[in-house]
């Protein structure tokens, strides 16, 4: 690309969220709303640095009670049992299912805690108003954005494992705290991630451009 | 040719005519930006009346059967939050019942509604209200991952007892491939040209704004 980038922020245009009309403000300082569809306009998501900075550190704080309390207590025969989350995964790689052992790791452990360490680095390169990688950067946020959904796994495992087995007295299945921990954290990282701007990834290097350009 | 700003990186720029089954990438940050396909619309409200027919039987028959030592229990997708809240997790009840029923409803609902107010241009304002709804019940509205769920669920019960799938269970499998499609097909910008602007009036666009031609393949 041989034209100079620009971002419409810069030429005093924005982009409604929600249907993306392009609009010009009179007054920067108070976009309005959207002529088309009627969404309050924003430069960039208010606030959003500090907003993901919250949600993903209670993110972080819950992630621990969420591995270690247990996810799903079982009664059989008057003896009671408690399983975590990395317990179910063990009891699934032990009864010879290992490709269903490692999907549960992964969205259970891996994928939450990727989630927090990946919009940490975005956040940390934003606020250092980084010029670097923006193009992996941007995949990232993508990433993060899409594969988020799919740590309520192990939520919806147990919510239909006390579903089915309740066969009282014989045997019967409870939930446990864990699980409540388990929600949260994926609840907090995927509103982390909604309420991050990735345009912010970009607005460095339009920055530089400006001085050096 | 429309002008735009990418979502991703608000680089300003310009969507060429794209040819049929063509796609415009940003071309700062490869966001893909815009899509042509064959009847869009038409083809999305097909897509939308079976997903939510799909729905219905899914969320009335049930999902699975159980039968250990001469008892039997059943479950529905909303009895599995049911019994969440029964056995004390009400948190979990709710949020379970919102991302298995409420929201996969929502989102196919409120599209079914949008998609055919609009078949007969300009649609009144409250089509883009209900659109937007549809956009915040997208990520939420989790079908497919609670199929994942159950069959690892069905794995472990397996070994304590014999498990039967219900119809429900084939019609949950059908309404996740049939909301992926609509999800491929259904171009949301054709629903905003054919919606009524809400300050009265739709100005003149702002073709005129931006130098930047957006990569078109």
């Amino acid at each position: 690309m041989s034209t100079a980038q620009v971002s419409a922020a810069r030429v005093g245009l924005v982009s409604c969220t929600t249907c993306r009309l392009l609009s010009r403000p009179a007054d920067r300082a108070k976009p309005g709303y959207c002529p088309r569809c009627g969404t309050a306009l924003v430069w960039r998501r208010r606030h959003s640095v500090q907003y993901t900075w919250a949600l993903i550190v209670a993110a972080a704080i819950c992630y621990i009670p969420a591995n270690v309390l247990p996810v799903l207590r079982t009664t059989a025969l008057g003896s009671t049992e408690s399983d975590t989350i990395i317990g179910g995964v063990i009891f699934l790689y032990a009864s010879g299912s290992w490709p269903l052992a490692l999907i549960v790791l992964v969205a259970s452990v891996m994928i939450p805690l990727g989630k927090i360490l990946a919009l940490g680095y975005l956040l940390v390169t934003v606020q250092r108003g980084s010029v670097e990688n923006s193009h992996d950067r941007t995949r990232i946020y993508e990433l993060v954005e899409f594969i988020g959904r799919w740590s309520m796994l192990d939520v919806f495992v147990d919510a239909f494992v006390v579903a089915l087995v309740q066969l009282q007295p014989l045997m019967s299945v409870e939930p446990g705290l864990g699980v409540v921990f388990f929600m949260v954290v994926v609840v907090l990282t995927m509103l982390a991630a909604q309420s991050f701007d990735p345009r912010l990834i970009w607005d460095a290097a339009s920055e530089r451009q400006l001085h050096h350009g | 040719m429309e002008t735009i700003a990418c979502p991703d990186c608000d680089l300003l720029q310009r969507i060429p005519p794209l040819p049929l089954g063509g796609k415009a990438r940003c071309g700062r940050c490869s966001k893909t930006l815009a899509t042509r396909r064959s009847d869009t619309l038409d083809r999305t409200l097909a897509l939308t009346i079976a997903a939510a027919i799909a729905l219905i039987v899914a969320n009335t028959m049930p999902l699975m059967g159980l039968s250990a030592v001469g008892r039997e229990s059943s479950t529905t997708i909303i009895g599995g939050a049911h019994e969440m809240w029964l056995q004390g997790s009400q948190i979990t009840a709710v949020i379970v019942a919102f991302c298995a029923v409420i929201a996969p409803a929502g989102h196919v609902l409120f599209l079914l509604t949008v998609l055919l107010a609009i078949r007969r241009p300009p649609a009144p304002r409250w089509v883009g209200e209900l659109l937007r709804l549809a956009h915040f019940m997208e990520p939420w509205s989790m079908t497919e991952v609670m199929m994942l769920g159950i069959l690892v669920a069905l794995f472990k019960i397996a070994q304590l007892a014999t498990v039967l799938p219900g119809i429900g269970m084939y019609a949950a499998g059908l309404f996740v491939v049939l909301v992926a499609a609509i999800l491929v097909s259904f171009d949301p910008h054709e629903v905003w040209q054919r919606v009524a602007w809400a300050d009265g009036e739709s100005p003149p666009t702002l073709s005129d704004t931006a130098s930047d031609p957006a990569g078109a393949r």
